[in-house]
Formats: structure tokens, C-alpha cells, sequence
């Protein structure tokens, strides 16, 4: 599309933690940077996560986690996205994720990790810069 | 027949999510589509949700759409909520209340910006209520974003209204007043469980009463009596009766042939609507920032009026300038001209 459109992102927070703040945080910067910013509150399975992906048609997924459940919940998210057969979505990672971790989640395809400290221009611009910006003219 | 028209008609719900982002783009295809879609539309029950913020609407949405699906209903719901005047931006968090619907594949749930609509919804919301009717779901339940007193363009899109009140938000003259109160089909009074709840209901109840055509009825013509419902959410009050209430509301608006009245008044309404978009976006083509700026500095310093400029720019996309002298259609394109 020639206009430019508002980026969608669906702002996640998978597993049982319940420190929504960090999210919170991303979800108003984002809006700040004129994004529309879907929020699903706290406490969401994979399966919710995908589906709300899916109906809203989001840009990028970024999934906040501090619980440490990252590893057993993200390879989660991600086949339900390969069974949908979505793989026209940013994934991006924030909250706790522990150093060594951060290889194996980049190979589940999640392709930014964010952990405390970073600034949330850091995070706008890698959406800006990463997100399909001509998925809407392709098939889905 | 398009490839994305006929998997969204089987029902595929990746193929209507991207229509509807496709429609809510203004992409060029969106138009073709939905002229293909037009013919497989007008099954759909069209319910709008509106209310302040706050009072309850995306809560009772939820609890309403739990309760059709016990009756074997496949559901759309679209909420909106409103994007910054500042940045564009915006935060869509209506999905938050309705977290126990998720992974239901009965149930689609859209989330939509007001992208600069004044009204309650945004421009493309009857659009997208009408992609959703053509996949099948009935009903479908629009959600505006929290209104005030006067925005009450859900009426020309949705086929029930409900209008949400939530107790101890006013008094006997805030119910007096013109506006979204009178476009309530059914009007619900939400947390149910406060005390100052039966004093909503009563001040009300007494608005209605005030009512000419309801205090003296025309026995020719069939009157649907505005009901004064009490709703709360912690233990689902209400709910099941509100239900059945805009049930029976869709089976009044067939048999006294005012659901092809409506119908028709909101088709005149969508056309010129369709229209004025037009001329919007003609002129934000037309006329560039650097321009706008210079006019509107004129008109600061007194160098010249606000309707010698509208005037002027008129013209220049092909209207005949007199138009200008009608404020209303001036102020259905001024906020246009803001953004």
C-alpha cells in the first residue's frame, strides 16, 4: 500500500505472572509512536495469543514474560503460529531472559530479545524497522 | 469470484481478519471486494453497544456474547476505541474483559482505532460489520469507544442499540437531555449490584415516562417500549433477560417493517457519507501542510475569513463554492481538515 498505515502490535504477556508494568510501559511508548497497540492483560496462554494474532491481524508480537516460563511457552507460540500457517509476523521478546537463552529463542524465529534497561525508542525503531510492511498485498 | 471473497464466505477467519485490515486501509481492493461481498449481507442481527467510558460496555459485551453462544450463535464483535488526535496512536484494550471468549472459533473479536472518527465508531466499522455479516456471523456486536452526550452514529450501523448507564453518573436532568439516551432501543442499567442502581433506573424510567408517543400511543402504527434493564457482571444478573429482550426487539423490527425503514435510512446515510469521505480525501490531496499552514495564519492575523478560504478551496475540487455557505457540511469535512 502506498499511504502509510498505523502499525498494529498485540502486546502479550504469556504464563502466570502478574507484573504487567514492564508491558504496560511498551504498550503506551508504542502508542506514543503512533502504533495501534492491542493489550490483552496478563495471564494468556499460547492459544489465546495466536488467536488474538490472528482476528486482529497484527503487524508484530511482542510477548513480555518475567516468570521464566519463557522456554516451555514460546516454542509454544510459535508452532501454533506454523499450524495457522502465519509467518508474516514480527516476533519480538521482553521481560527476564536470561543470557544463555537468548540464542535458543532467536533459533525459535523470535527475532529480538529486550531485556531491562532498554530504551523503548530501542524497541519502536527494531518494529518500525522489521515489520512486512507489504504484507497487506500478499495472499494469507 | 476473488480468492480472499470466497475462503472469507467459507468461513476462513485469517482471510476475513485480512479483509478487514485490507477495508480499514482504504485499500483499492477493499472496495471491489466489498461490492462482491454486498450480495451475501443483511442476514446478521446488527446490535450497538454504547455508553461512557467506564460504564461497562466491554464487561456486558462479553457477558451478552457468552449467552447467545449457549443458544447455538456464531459471533462477531467489533470494539472500538479511540486513537490519539496527537499521534495516531492507540491502545485497543477491549480484549482485556473479554479474555474468557478467547479460543472459542465461534467467536471473532476485532479490535479498531477511531483513526480520527468523531462519532463513536470509526469511518470503515459499518464495512467491516458488513464483511463479518457476509462470513456468517450473527450477531454481530459493535462496542463504540466511551461516549459522551452526542455521539450516537452507532444508529446508523447497528439494528438494536443499547445504550449502558452506569449508576450514580448523574441526575433526573441528565436523563432529559437530547442525545444518546434517545437513541437507546433497550436501555441497560450496569452494575446492578450498586446501591445508587434502582435511582438510575427510576430517573430513567421517569425520562421515558415523558415521553409523548409513549404516553399517548398512536395504536396504528406498532411502538416497541423502550425497557429499562438492570445488569451486573459478578453474578451475570440480567443478562439472560437482556438476551431475550434483543431478541424480541429483532422481531419487532420485522414485523412492523421497521427494520427496512432503518435499513433504509442508514443506506442514504452511508452514501453520503461515502461521499464526503470523498471529498475529504480529495482535498487533503489538494491541499498540502505547507499551504494549510499559510491559510490558517491568514485567517490568525485577520488577513482573511475562515469562509472565503473554505469558499476558495471548495472550487478548487471541483464543488461549487456556494457549498460552504451550508455550515453543516462544513463541519461534517472540518474535522477532516484537522487531522
Amino acid at each position: 500500500m502506498s499511504e502509510t498505515r498505523p502499525i498494529r502490535v498485540l502486546v502479550a504477556k504469556p504464563g502466570l505472572d502478574g507484573h504487567d508494568r514492564g508491558a504496560k510501559v511498551i504498550a503506551r511508548a508504542l502508542r506514543d509512536a503512533g502504533m495501534e497497540v492491542i493489550y490483552t492483560g496478563i495471564r494468556q496462554t499460547a492459544e489465546m495469543i495466536v488467536e488474538a494474532a490472528i482476528q486482529e491481524d497484527v503487524d508484530a508480537i511482542l510477548l513480555s514474560i518475567l516468570s521464566g516460563a519463557h522456554m516451555a511457552i514460546f516454542p509454544r507460540v510459535m508452532e501454533l503460529l506454523k499450524e495457522n500457517s502465519v509467518d508474516d509476523v514480527l516476533i519480538a521478546a521482553g521481560g527476564i531472559l536470561p543470557d544463555e537463552d537468548i540464542p535458543a529463542i532467536q533459533a525459535m524465529g523470535i527475532q529480538g530479545c529486550f531485556g531491562p534497561g532498554t530504551s523503548t525508542e530501542e524497541i519502536i525503531k527494531f518494529v518500525r524497522a522489521n515489520i512486512q510492511t507489504n504484507r497487506l498485498e500478499a495472499e494469507v | 469470484m476473488e480468492k480472499i471473497v470466497e475462503r472469507l464466505l467459507n468461513g476462513d477467519r485469517r482471510a476475513l481478519a485480512r479483509m478487514v485490515t485490507l477495508i480499514e486501509n482504504e485499500a483499492p481492493a477493499a472496495r471491489r471486494y466489498l461490492a462482491e461481498l454486498h450480495q451475501h449481507t443483511g442476514r446478521a442481527h446488527i446490535l450497538g453497544v454504547t455508553g461512557a467510558p467506564g460504564a461497562g460496555k466491554s464487561t456486558l459485551v462479553t457477558h451478552l456474547t457468552r449467552e447467545m453462544r449457549k443458544r447455538e450463535r456464531k459471533i462477531g464483535v467489533v470494539a472500538v476505541d479511540p486513537s490519539s488526535p496527537f499521534t495516531g496512536g492507540a491502545i485497543l484494550g477491549d480484549r482485556i474483559r473479554m479474555m474468557e471468549l478467547a479460543g472459542d472459533p465461534q467467536i471473532f473479536i476485532r479490535s479498531m482505532a477511531s483513526r480520527g472518527n468523531l462519532g463513536g465508531l470509526s469511518a470503515s466499522t459499518h464495512d467491516v460489520v458488513r464483511a463479518m455479516d457476509a462470513a456468517g456471523y450473527d450477531p454481530i456486536i459493535i462496542e463504540t469507544v466511551g461516549t459522551g452526550q452526542a455521539e450516537v452514529e452507532v444508529m446508523q450501523t447497528a439494528q438494536t442499540v443499547l445504550v449502558v448507564c452506569a449508576p450514580g453518573m448523574g441526575d433526573g436532568i441528565q436523563a432529559l437531555k437530547a442525545g444518546i439516551l434517545e437513541i437507546a432501543d433497550i436501555l441497560v442499567v450496569s452494575k446492578a449490584d450498586r446501591p445508587e442502581a434502582d435511582q438510575a433506573v427510576a430517573e430513567l424510567v421517569m425520562m421515558l415516562g415523558l415521553d409523548p408517543t409513549r404516553r399517548k400511543p398512536d395504536k396504528t402504527h406498532p411502538s416497541w417500549k423502550i425497557p429499562v434493564l438492570k445488569t451486573s457482571a459478578p453474578n451475570g444478573q440480567g443478562i439472560n433477560e437482556l438476551a431475550d429482550t434483543i431478541f424480541q426487539h429483532r422481531l419487532f423490527l420485522e414485523t412492523s417493517g421497521m427494520l427496512a425503514s432503518r435499513a433504509s435510512r442508514q443506506t442514504r446515510s452511508e452514501i453520503q457519507a461515502l461521499i464526503l469521505h470523498a471529498v475529504s480525501r480529495t482535498l487533503k490531496h489538494t491541499v498540502n501542510e505547507e499551504e494549510w499552514q499559510n491559510l490558517i495564519d491568514e485567517v490568525v492575523t485577520k488577513e482573511r475569513d475562515p469562509y472565503s478560504i473554505a469558499a476558495e478551496l471548495a472550487q478548487r475540487i471541483g464543488l461549487p463554492s456556494q457549498v460552504t455557505q451550508n455550515k453543516q457540511a462544513l463541519r461534517v469535512i472540518l474535522p477532516w481538515i484537522r487531522t
